[in-house]
């Protein structure tokens, strides 16, 4: 049966992964290459690398590190960040990336997903959304340029329109970032989650929030997300990787065992 | 002993030769039929849509040179389904190498793209699975697929069985992606290196 993914998420900028809080306030967590490694070692299902500070300040970011992390590990992952054409997209992959990931300039220009879609397959191209939850409006609405806090802007899209729209592009998985959630661990926002999955056919990674083994318990058994992506987490060592692992397979969740 | 990479020019070739690389062996990239022909061991990498990859690959003049190989070749993913007769991604012939077609994965109520870790199912004793298990698994990510057949060497459930890897003479495919698939990826690519030629 097709296993369920755990995806450590590292978001790197300046070569270095870091990590912020409600994306904001980054603090460094250490080299790419020896933690994409441990993770791998540690049973990591996947990969994603989100270079932060790329789309926000539209400058041409260095990604010699991407043929460095293909060399040393033997699991897939994904490149995010910075991916405005087929051109940029085609560097990264032919640097050994398995997929790319796109957000802000698939929002600049959906037919962007297509043509990526056209040149490499579906399998490769992830959509990256940014939804936050206006309080005021009942909406999930999805934000662009979350890499740079004084750039960050809503988007006219709500979060289920977007997430159709992608789709008919071309998208082949969709990872959902629920901006209320990131990085506080009060767990994923299955209300969220669930009303995605609903319209969500291809591959759905929830992302934001895991704080606890529980909250990888129930996104998979009650939002039946295909992986669930975290950050903090990991690098805090808060979860260990095999433990979450082992309590998953216990609770009947189809995981590929450490 | 000479490995050789054919160069598809799709995008699974860097990850293919570290893959390699990892295990200890050295390995060339390259379309050039004289080094191609001289190789022990030779991999057809693919990641894309079929009805491209089968132009870059007719422009280089591979599917005649691939033909007249006798020693081991191993596709990968879109490799391995080039290897058929026919693909129904696009409506395109393809290389002929190892009997059956390509056809849409039907995965009722599941999502599409088949993407992720799975495991195996019926494997044979081919010296391709030596020490492999039905609790292994390995990275799959594809819409399309090999229906089961005399010439399926293990096969795989999401939604319908279909071919994980299929063989004929000396043409090998794997559907799923070895080289990304960890410890067990690598015996496959090992078990395959390590194959008498």
């Amino acid at each position: 049966m097709l296993a369920r993914r755990i995806i450590p998420c590292l978001d790197v900028r300046d070569g270095k992964v870091v990590k912020g809080v409600k994306f904001r306030n980054h603090e460094i967590i250490g080299d790419i290459v020896p933690l994409a490694e441990k993770y791998a070692q540690m049973g990591a299902d996947e990969l994603v690398f989100y270079d932060i500070t790329a789309s926000s300040d539209s400058r041409v970011v260095d990604k010699a590190w991407v043929s460095r992390i293909a060399e040393k590990i033997d699991i897939p992952f994904c490149v995010a960040g910075g991916i405005k054409t087929v051109e940029d997209a085609q560097k990264i992959l032919e640097m050994g990336a398995d997929k790319i990931s796109i957000n802000s300039p698939a929002l600049a220009n959906p037919e962007l997903i297509k043509a990526l879609n056209v040149r490499f397959g579906q399998q490769c191209v992830v959509v990256g959304i940014d939804s936050f939850y206006n309080k005021d409006s009942g909406q999930y609405e999805v934000y662009q340029f979350t890499g740079d806090e004084k750039r960050t802007q809503k988007t006219a899209w709500t979060t289920l329109e977007w997430v159709k729209k992608v789709q008919q592009m071309g998208a082949g998985e969709i990872v959902l970032n629920c901006m209320n959630q990131d990085g506080v661990r009060q767990g994923y926002d299955l209300e969220q989650l669930k009303l995605v999955r609903q319209v969500c056919k291809v591959p759905l990674i929830a992302s934001g929030g895991a704080g606890e083994i529980e909250h990888f318990t129930r996104v998979f058994k009650e939002a039946d997300v295909d992986g669930a992506l975290a950050a903090s987490v990991f690098h805090k060592s808060v979860i260990a990787m095999d433990e979450l692992k082992n309590t998953l397979i216990n609770q009947n969740v189809e995981i590929r065992p450490c | 002993m000479k490995i050789v990479i054919i160069n598809t020019e799709c995008a699974n070739m860097a990850s293919l030769k570290f893959g390699i690389e990892r295990l200890g062996y050295q390995v060339t990239v390259t379309d050039d039929p004289t080094v191609i022909k001289a190789a022990d061991k030779v991999f057809l990498p693919g990641v894309g849509a079929a009805g491209a990859a089968m132009q870059i690959i007719r422009k280089k003049g591979i599917p005649e040179l691939v033909e007249t190989l006798t020693q081991p070749v191993l596709g990968i993913c879109l490799g391995m389904q080039l290897m058929t007769s026919h693909s129904q991604e696009g409506d395109v012939e393809c290389l002929n190498l190892i009997p059956g077609k390509v056809e849409p994965l039907l995965a009722e109520g599941l999502r599409v793209p088949h993407m992720g870790w799975n495991t195996l199912s019926k494997i044979s004793d081919s010296p391709l699975f030596a020490g492999i298990t039905e609790k292994d698994y390995f990275y799959f990510v594809h819409s399309y697929c090999v229906a089961p057949s005399a010439h399926t060497l293990a096969g795989c459930e999401y939604g319908q069985l279909f071919s994980a890897s299929i063989q004929h003479k000396n043409f090998f495919g794997v559907q799923f992606h070895p080289e990304r698939s960890g410890v067990s990826g690598a015996k496959i690519i090992k078990n395959f290196l390590e194959m008498p030629t």
